[in-house]
């Protein structure tokens, strides 16, 4: 919106995950767990997008459907201009190069029993048909780009800082020139001033290399630090897509405002917004609720809420909702009383 | 970028860091040791020991000797010098300890990993070593080396024919608790980030398993393995206890053993020499192992 619309690099559109239930003796098909439930986006071309959202509600599935390390259940995941989902194993693994990840744990995305070079050397293996001297020169290549001691190119992941395993990571992801990366909350297990060190690091590479990434995270100051747009995820779907500073300054949909109150803020002599504390569990994903996902929780929910599900639709320019608050800009009629629901199902809980 | 003149940590190479590890394994290196003066002396032993050649009357006469001069370990039943007997016997149960292990873990982690990792092999597979796990193994062998015993000796020697039969019937009876080991770790592994990472770089499942499976499943493997030596080396002596492996005129540790149970009580010593062999074999060979575990593990290394 404030400048010419750049191209879509990934469009999105209604990408469902469904974990297959199987119980009894038989191990019938009993159910699905619904970690995804119908997501659309779209990234533009060396932006970053945040997704946040709390554990479990599918976030890294996401993540992990969209560079098809699982099978998505239904919808398309375009990622310049091929259909991830449907492509068949080699042309897939032709276009591999093109996106790549990130990944939570440093240490256990790294195996215990290669160097440093043979790690960042996998995926050059795996698609060109270098020497192993040219491979040697673009591993260090990349060992500096990512701020790695060239020295350190024979040693093993253990020998290193949380930090500079993520560095590994990081470069090892880069070693191919992807124009994608999926990073699946890459800070989440280092510890603060690393994380600032690897966000920055993942900045600096995204303006010298053009990069796209979609930045996963529950870590809310981090994302409003490195997104440009940010998506809130409850339950399986999109609650709210908005660019970072209307977010972050207004949020929309009850579960984003919610979730926004819970960040803390540094500075205590400015006024804190009030914290808004919700009630209850989220719902079980092998069930979710009938009408919106966050209905049993929401604390402006109203009988509509219970009946439809709502669509993700763009209420203000760049930003989009999926609350019937919105639909028609009506305020809220009702306040429902969270404790008064009776559906109550616990996370984990099978039917 | 920097400068390409910064040098590279040259790592120790792979093998020299493997062995400084090793060596801080005392265990290890006994075992070693121990293993290597068992092999030199029955390779080489039989060229330095040569038993005098005795007249049937004479070996008559000097039966069950105790160890002396003459004849270090004694004689046997027959008069037949025991030392010259327990090097030609270990150097058979030796070949037929390590072949059929090897024989062994080579045929478990294969169909361990093939079950681990590819969903659709799972059942079949694991049904497979489930049967053969429930088979009456001492029938089984009875009816291979009854039905391909002359056979393959036309071909290869009696005594070709009944090591190669021997080893590979320990061989394809007893591969089924390392497939069920292998199994378990691989499908633990595949589900590590590193595998997925691995994945999302479009490996292809080949390599995946070479590169990352393969080299993490080594532990438990090698730990079957150094126990697998030892089950071979007693199955081989049931076996020609039965008179199903060997020749009966033909040592191996586990005959000497079970010819010598029913002097136990009078002449104690033809039952222990190859007890004693048998047992140091198979405490060297699990220290080796535990040694080569540890040393092979760069998280280890070097601590």
């Amino acid at each position: 919106m404030f400048d010419q619309p750049v191209n879509n690099l990934v469009e999105v559109s209604d990408l469902k995950m469904y974990f297959p239930i199987y119980t009894g003796i038989f191990r019938r098909h009993t159910g699905d767990v619904k970690a995804v439930d119908g997501v659309s986006f779209n990234i533009r071309e060396g932006e970053t997008l945040g997704l946040v959202g709390e554990s479990g509600c599918g976030k890294s599935t996401v993540g992990r459907a969209l560079l098809r390390l699982y099978e998505p259940t239904a919808g398309s995941v375009m990622i310049s201009g091929e259909n991830i989902a449907t492509l068949d194993s080699e042309a897939l693994r032709k276009k591999r190069p093109t996106m790549q990840m990130v990944f939570q744990d440093p240490q256990a995305s790294l195996n215990p029993r290669m160097t440093l070079a043979d790690i960042i050397s996998e995926p050059l293996i795996e698609h060109t048909d270098w020497p192993v001297e040219r491979r040697l020169e673009r591993v260090l290549e990349l060992m500096d780009a990512v701020g790695l001691n060239r020295r350190f190119a024979n040693r093993f992941p253990h020998e290193f800082s949380g930090g500079q395993r993520q560095r590994i990571g990081i470069a090892r992801a880069l070693a191919l020139n992807p124009k994608f990366i999926v990073c699946d909350e890459p800070i989440a297990a280092l510890d603060v001033s690393i994380q600032a060190q690897v966000v920055n690091l993942l900045e600096d590479l995204q303006t010298r290399l053009g990069l796209t990434y979609l930045f996963i995270s529950h870590d809310l100051s981090m994302v409003r630090h490195i997104a440009d747009r940010v998506a809130v995820m409850y339950l399986g779907r999109i609650a709210e897509l908005s660019p970072r500073d209307e977010l972050f300054a207004k949020p929309l949909h009850p579960y984003a405002e919610a979730l926004l109150s819970a960040v803390n803020e540094p500075d205590p002599n400015r006024a804190r917004r009030e914290r808004i504390i919700l009630q209850g569990d989220v719902p079980s994903p092998a069930n979710p609720p009938k009408g919106c996902n966050f209905c049993t929780r929401c604390p402006k929910a109203f009988a509509r809420c219970h009946q439809e599900k709502p669509e993700l639709v763009e209420v203000e320019p760049g930003r989009q909702v999926a609350c019937f608050l919105y639909e028609d800009k009506k305020p809220a009629v009702s306040i429902g009383r969270p404790e008064a629901k009776t559906e109550h199902n616990q996370q984990g809980e099978t039917l | 970028m920097t400068d390409a003149t910064v040098v590279m940590e040259k790592p120790a190479s792979q093998g020299k860091a493997i062995w400084q590890q090793f060596r801080t394994h005392k265990g290890a290196l006994f075992g070693l040791i121990v293993l290597g003066i068992l092999i030199v002396s029955v390779v080489i032993g039989p060229f330095l020991w040569v038993p005098e050649k005795l007249r049937v009357a004479e070996a008559i006469m000097l039966k069950n000797q105790g160890p002396s001069l003459r004849f270090p370990l004694g004689t046997d039943q027959l008069g037949r010098d025991m030392l010259s007997r327990m090097m030609a016997a270990g150097k058979v149960s030796l070949a037929v300890g390590f072949v059929a292990m090897f024989i062994a873990m080579t045929v478990g982690t294969t169909i361990g990993i093939l079950a681990g990792y590819f969903k659709r092999l799972d059942g079949p597979l694991m049904r497979l070593t489930d049967m053969f796990l429930a088979l009456p193994l001492i029938p089984l062998l009875l009816v291979m080396v009854m039905l391909f015993r002359d056979r393959i000796a036309s071909i290869i020697g009696p005594e070709m024919g009944a090591f190669a039969l021997i080893v590979f019937a320990i061989g394809v009876t007893s591969w089924m608790q390392a497939a069920r080991i292998v199994r378990g770790e691989v499908l633990a592994l595949k589900e590590r980030e590193y595998v997925l990472a691995a994945r999302s770089i479009g490996a292809i499942p080949r390599r995946i398993i070479f590169r990352h499976i393969l080299p993490n499943v080594v532990s438990p493997v090698m730990v079957a393995a150094t126990l697998g030596i030892a089950d071979a080396i007693i199955t081989e002596s049931v076996l020609s206890f039965l008179g199903l492996g060997f020749p009966p005129d033909f040592p191996t540790w586990g005959r000497l053993l079970f010819d010598g149970l029913s002097y136990m009580q009078i002449y104690p010593e033809r039952v222990i020499w190859p007890g004693i062999a048998i047992s140091l074999t198979v405490l060297s060979v699990n220290y080796i192992g535990d040694g080569l575990r540890d040393a092979l593990d760069p998280r280890i290394r070097g601590r």
